[in-house]
């Protein structure tokens, strides 16, 4: 499944990973066209339902990143996303879409190769997880695996 | 308020494993406040299920509403709209409460999608704890304001018992002992003295006891 390329949303706080992004831009540093980034005004804008609603259509992951702990323009938006994220982590798992396919990454805005990094390794696990099981590649990479089974 | 909590989202979908459209409907009223059903609720556990059903391959089409209070026919009557032919089950997000006053009012499968826990408060944001055993008569003016039938273990009125060790009751080393609080409460409030009243036997028919229970305030009524 090497050629598989996984759809990652990330949602990004204006305040590190946004401005991070722009940095890693201007230091033209590469990082997978996977990520697709939303901008939110901070982490702790982060809303179960719009992570879910990331999944429902048809992302095979998703990350949200804030600003180191401690360092929140909003005191504590990162740690309440924090919590956020784990509830969803648990809720992924109930129903089956996986909870390793979401994570929560924490960097400031001076850190450009930091952002490529974290993009690289997102891509990376979900790569490794394959698609999601709401994504139609997971029933052909599932049929193929029973087909070759079945040879 | 009435506090409750989500059931698993796998017992849910359970419930509803036969219907391909369901209106989950979530109440305004205390469940919101406990952050249990109300709006944002409704949100996640509909895409959840939705999720859950694809991943199956048995899509579920969910239509959401959010009303005012589910306990009470008047607001029910904006659910009417909703509850169309094609609905084949109703996912209350109400409390247990809620979700009969929806099974009484329309002819349709309704389920409970919390499992309703008791009448408490918010002990800080996210903790919740419970205060009232809605026993029906109120003697928290003989009690220092703390109430010995939801929060003694053992529903003590003439506390505490022989378990009572070091503040806290023999249940839990976590849980405070009811009949210490009311104790110290009282000492501070300076009414020990009050405590030496035996208390009788609670008459439990103005409780449970005595079978479903009704409130009538003629004053109010208009029919
Ligand atoms: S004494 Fe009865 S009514 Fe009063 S708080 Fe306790 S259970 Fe509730
Ligand atoms: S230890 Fe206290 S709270 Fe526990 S049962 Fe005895 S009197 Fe009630």
């Amino acid at each position: 499944m090497s050629d598989f390329q996984p759809k990652i949303v990330a949602f990004c706080c204006y305040y590190c990973a946004y401005s991070a992004a722009d940095l890693a831009g201007s230091m033209r540093l590469q990082y997978p066209p996977n990520i697709r980034m939303v901008e939110l005004p901070c982490s702790g804008k982060t809303d179960i339902r719009v992570v879910l609603e990331a999944f429902e259509n048809g992302a095979d992951g998703v990350y949200v990143a804030g600003c180191l702990e401690g360092d929140c323009h909003f005191l504590k938006g990162n740690i309440m996303a924090k919590r956020r994220i784990k509830q969803a982590k648990k809720l992924l798992d109930e129903i089956g879409i996986g909870g390793d396919r979401l994570e929560m990454f924490n960097l400031s805005g001076s850190m450009g190769p930091r952002f490529a990094e974290v993009a690289e390794e997102m891509t990376e696990q979900i790569r490794k997880l394959g698609p999601s099981p709401l994504n139609p590649a997971y029933k052909e990479k599932k049929e193929t695996a029973s087909k070759e089974e079945a040879q | 308020m009435i506090v409750a909590e989500g059931k698993p989202i796998a017992e849910v979908a359970k419930l509803i494993e036969d219907a391909n459209k369901v209106l989950v409907v979530g109440c305004g009223g205390c469940v919101t406040v406990c952050l249990a059903g109300g709006e944002k609720e409704v949100g996640i556990l509909a895409s959840a299920l939705r999720m859950l059903r694809k991943k199956e391959d048995k899509p579920l089409e969910t239509v959401e509403i959010t009303i005012s209070r589910q306990c009470d026919p008047e607001y029910m009557e904006q659910l009417e709209k909703y509850i169309t032919d094609d609905i084949d089950a109703v996912v209350s997000m109400a409390c247990g409460v809620g979700v009969q006053f929806v099974a009484e009012r329309f002819n349709k499968w309704v389920v409970p999608a919390l499992d309703t826990k008791f009448a408490g408060g918010a002990l800080e944001h996210g903790v919740w704890g419970e205060r009232c055993g809605l026993c029906g008569e109120c003697i928290l003016y003989k009690t220092g304001g703390i109430c010995p039938i939801i929060r003694c273990s053992k529903s003590i009125l003439n506390g505490p018992c022989g378990g009572s060790q070091d503040g806290k009751c023999e249940i839990d080393t976590e849980v405070d002992c009811a009949w210490q609080l009311i104790y110290d409460r009282m000492k501070t409030l300076g009414k020990l003295d009050k405590l030496l009243e035996i208390e009788p036997i609670k008459d439990w028919s103005k409780s449970r006891d005595g079978g479903p229970r009704k409130v009538v305030k003629e004053d109010v009524m208009i029919k």
